[in-house]
């Protein structure tokens, strides 16, 4: 797996970078979180990102789509971490569409191109409860001739406040806990019987609570083949993942950076605070973990658009690294600041809001390494 | 790419006719070839595959041909060592003239000088050591002692070192000397090579808590040093000092790699944890996972970091293969991880294996059980040699993070 990024996705990169500078700085973030928007971000920058192409990155070209790959999206994803870019394009261009690219030829035409032109947007329902667990769902789907009804409650779903589509993970058969049983489905959020309730988590970002009570679906609505939705979920979960870990560890890294400049700037005693050995050490070993972080992700998100075979095990072991480091970089950086680093008027907090909020995004590292044991076979 | 398959082809034909059967045994302890005038092989097998090796230059790849060198590219070399592993030929030889010395002279020796201690280093001719440490100046390196002083055609030295791996078996030392005594510091040291085959050079063997003595007090009394054994100019040491540190501490981090990361996977291969399948045998398992959750839960964290690190060291590389760049203040990141989790690997083996690891000698202990007991006593000086781990903080905070002094 290749360790360095192509040409192509160098490209993505740097224009994201440039985006995030221009249009999304944090001073964006901030205005958005404190204006009346409900939906927690900028419709005007959601459709600059969707001309600019950024939601077909994933969508093969025969829907309009560029088809640049996880890593291509990934890359983009991380620099728009570096300054809390708000925006549903995770839920949408990565999982969402992830999903999506399993549904029947009429629906995959239908969202996908919509998706590509119009910046129709797309969330994922499966936690149910308070820890990531993609095979505790209790949700049902019970077959009525050729639709099926779903009741039940999801929660945590990422940007479902305001999605135009819900995709749903139901159990057609099974226990609770059972990998068997597992079915898929994509219905609009204005459904008969979806009861939607946004809730806006501490990195001031929206997710939603949902209930089901007696939605009727099609069975064209069906993504891939019922009762054997796992993998499909497992394989998008993964891609989520990766991509996920690249965000997480554009804000580690900024706010890093952030803290390293305080550091050269700050005096105290006389002297600079980063003259200080008890800093230095440090800011020293989160230097060396950001290092390890970068070469987890850059393997992981590659791994998809290679093929390799082990991209299971590469995104448990990025999400479970990043996280762990994005959680120690966000404590540190508050604490290396003192007394402002608490202040509402310093982007540092900001950083470690949105850290606890994404360690938890499809899996926090207990259980990614706990994942990445079994994976290992121990 | 055409050239890199021909190159492959032709090294697989090399190495399936001159890399003897015996060399493809795993070695044990003793097996190390270090060179030297008093060489001793393990097995002469190993003489011949030194002497083969050595003649092509293949013992330091990348080294430049009209030294004796290998004179392979980047990615030459790396097919060497892919190839090298497929048949699990042993290291032709191993020596701190190739980690250390040797990429030193590259840079600051004289032509003179490269023509001869070169090619000595890539047959493997000359075994040397390092002379850095003295008793008063550990991690303050600069503030060493050991004085040499001129006396006409040749330096007079006089001091003592500390800690000098080898010393006893070695043929020469490099050695760090104050030749400026008024001057600051660290503009008052020069870079000698002195001959260990005098009386005004001894050594003292020195008994470690692992209980070998792999080192030696090194005493220098009136040692005659002929001018022409000075690398760089007088005064100016320190800038070689340092350059080969970086080597030194690359090569250290690589036993960070241990034997559980993914450094040795072979495409379509998955990442093997040794550690977990050691920890099994040890503590049991329930339902296929690891009978001690705490332990587990460890020893993942464990293989995800060092994971994380080889390929940290395989990103760096590659990236210094396009830039062409070689160590730089970087390798302290790299020395730093790298010794503090090969203490870590030793530690939870020994949490795994329980009192199993604890045994000194005598029965009871398989030989393997009694090797780790003394290897976790040995990886406890890998935080400490090379510029200890705190050393290596100060190093990253200053030259990489530029952090105020
Ligand atoms: C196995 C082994 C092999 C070796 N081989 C060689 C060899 O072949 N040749 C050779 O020349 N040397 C060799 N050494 C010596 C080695 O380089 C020194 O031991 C090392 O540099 C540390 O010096 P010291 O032992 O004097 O410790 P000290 O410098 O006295 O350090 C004591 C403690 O103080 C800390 N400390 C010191 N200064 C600072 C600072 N500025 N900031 C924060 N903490 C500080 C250290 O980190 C350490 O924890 C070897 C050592 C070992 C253990």
């Amino acid at each position: 797996m290749s360790l360095v990024l192509n040409e192509e996705q160098v490209f993505l990169k740097d224009s994201a970078k440039k985006f995030a500078s221009e249009k999304t700085p944090t001073t964006h973030f901030r205005e958005v979180r404190d204006s009346e928007i409900d939906n927690c971000y900028d419709d005007k920058i959601w459709q600059e990102m969707v001309s600019l192409g950024w939601t077909g990155i994933l969508v093969p070209e025969e829907f309009g789509g560029s088809n640049f790959g996880v890593a291509g999206i990934s890359s983009i994803l991380e620099e728009l971490g570096r300054t809390l870019t708000p925006s549903p394009l995770f839920s949408t261009a990565v999982v969402g569409v992830s999903l999506i690219k399993h549904a029947s030829d009429d629906v995959k035409k239908d969202i996908l191109t919509k998706v590509v032109q119009d910046g129709l947007r797309l969330c994922f329902a499966i936690e149910e409860s308070n820890h990531h667990d993609p095979v505790k769902i209790s949700c049902e789907a019970k077959k009525d001739g050729s639709n099926f009804i779903i009741s039940g409650e999801k929660s945590f779903v990422i940007d479902g406040g305001f999605a135009d589509k819900v995709i749903v993970a139901c159990r057609t058969s099974g226990e609770k806990g059972s990998k068997e049983g597992l079915s898929l489905f994509v219905l609009d959020s204005d459904s008969k019987g979806l009861t939607i309730m946004p809730t806006k988590m501490v990195d001031s970002r929206n997710a939603a609570n949902m209930k089901f009570e007696n939605v009727k679906v099609s069975s064209d609505t069906l993504i891939g083949k019922e009762d054997d939705a796992y993998e499909i979920i497992e394989s998008v979960l993964d891609i989520s993942r990766a991509a996920i870990s690249a965000e997480m560890l554009g804000s580690a890294l900024q706010a890093y950076e952030i803290t390293l400049d305080y550091l050269k700037e700050r005096e105290q005693f006389g002297s600079k605070i980063g003259s200080f050995q008890a800093l230095q050490h440090r800011a020293a070993i989160m230097f060396s973990e950001l290092e390890l972080c970068k070469s987890c992700v850059i393997e992981s998100i590659t791994s998809f658009d290679e093929g390799g075979n082990d991209s299971e095990r590469l995104a448990s072991l990025s999400k479970a690294k990043v996280g762990e480091v994005f959680h120690l970089i966000s404590n540190e950086s508050v604490q290396m600041h003192g007394g402002i680093g608490v202040t509402d008027e310093y982007d540092i907090g900001l950083y470690l809001k949105r850290a606890r909020v994404a360690e938890q995004i499809f899996g926090d590292s207990n259980f990614h390494k706990n994942r990445y044991a079994e994976l290992t076979g121990y | 790419m055409e050239n890199l398959d021909q190159f492959r082809k032709e090294t697989k034909e090399w190495l399936e006719e001159n890399c003897p059967p015996e060399m493809r045994k795993p070695m044990g302890p003793g097996d190390v070839v270090w060179g030297g005038r008093n060489c001793k092989f393990p097995h002469p097998d190993a003489k011949l595959w030194l002497e083969r090796m050595g003649e092509k230059g293949w013992t330091c790849p990348t080294w430049p041909k009209e030294y004796g060198g290998g004179g392979l590219s980047f990615d030459e070399n790396k097919i060497l060592q892919e190839e090298l592993m497929a048949i699990r030929a042993r290291p032709a030889l191993s020596s701190f003239g190739i980690w250390m010395l040797g990429p030193a002279l590259l840079e600051f020796a004289s032509e003179e000088q490269k023509k001869k201690y070169i090619p000595e280093i890539v047959k493997g001719e000359i075994r040397w050591c390092q002379g850095y440490s003295e008793p008063g100046s550990g991690s303050d390196l600069a503030s060493l002692k050991t004085k040499a002083e001129d006396n006409g055609d040749h330096f007079v030295v006089n001091g003592q070192k500390v800690w000098t791996s080898y010393a006893d078996d070695c043929d020469m030392i490099f050695t760090l000397v104050r030749t400026g005594p008024q001057e600051p510091k660290h503009d008052g040291i020069s870079f000698l090579l002195i001959d260990m085959d005098q009386p005004g050079v001894t050594t003292k063997p020195i008994k470690l808590i692992s209980g070998k003595s792999p080192f030696c007090e090194t005493f220098f009394d009136n040692a005659i040093v002929p001018k022409e054994n000075l690398v760089s100019e007088l005064n100016k040491g320190w800038d070689v000092a340092k350059r080969l540190l970086q080597h030194e501490r690359n090569m250290i981090a690589g036993m960070g790699l241990g034997g559980a990361g993914s450094a040795k996977k072979k495409k379509d291969q998955t990442i093997s944890s040794g550690m977990a399948t050691m920890a099994k045998t040890y503590v049991g398992e329930e339902e296929g996972k690891l009978a001690n959750p705490g332990l587990r839960q460890k020893i993942a964290s464990f293989d995800i970091n060092s994971h994380a690190f080889s390929l940290t060291m395989r990103r760096a590389s590659e990236e210094s293969k396009s830039s062409n760049s070689g160590p730089s203040p970087a390798s302290s990141m790299f020395k730093y991880y790298g010794s503090e989790s090969n203490k870590l690997r030793y530690e939870l083996m020994l949490e795994a294996m329980g009192t199993k690891a604890l045994g000194w000698e005598g029965e009871g202990f398989g030989p393997a059980e009694l090797a780790i007991t003394r290897e976790w006593l040995r990886t406890k000086a890998n935080s400490i040699e090379g510029g200890t781990s705190e050393v290596q903080l100060n190093i990253i905070a200053k030259r990489v993070l530029d952090l105020p002094q």
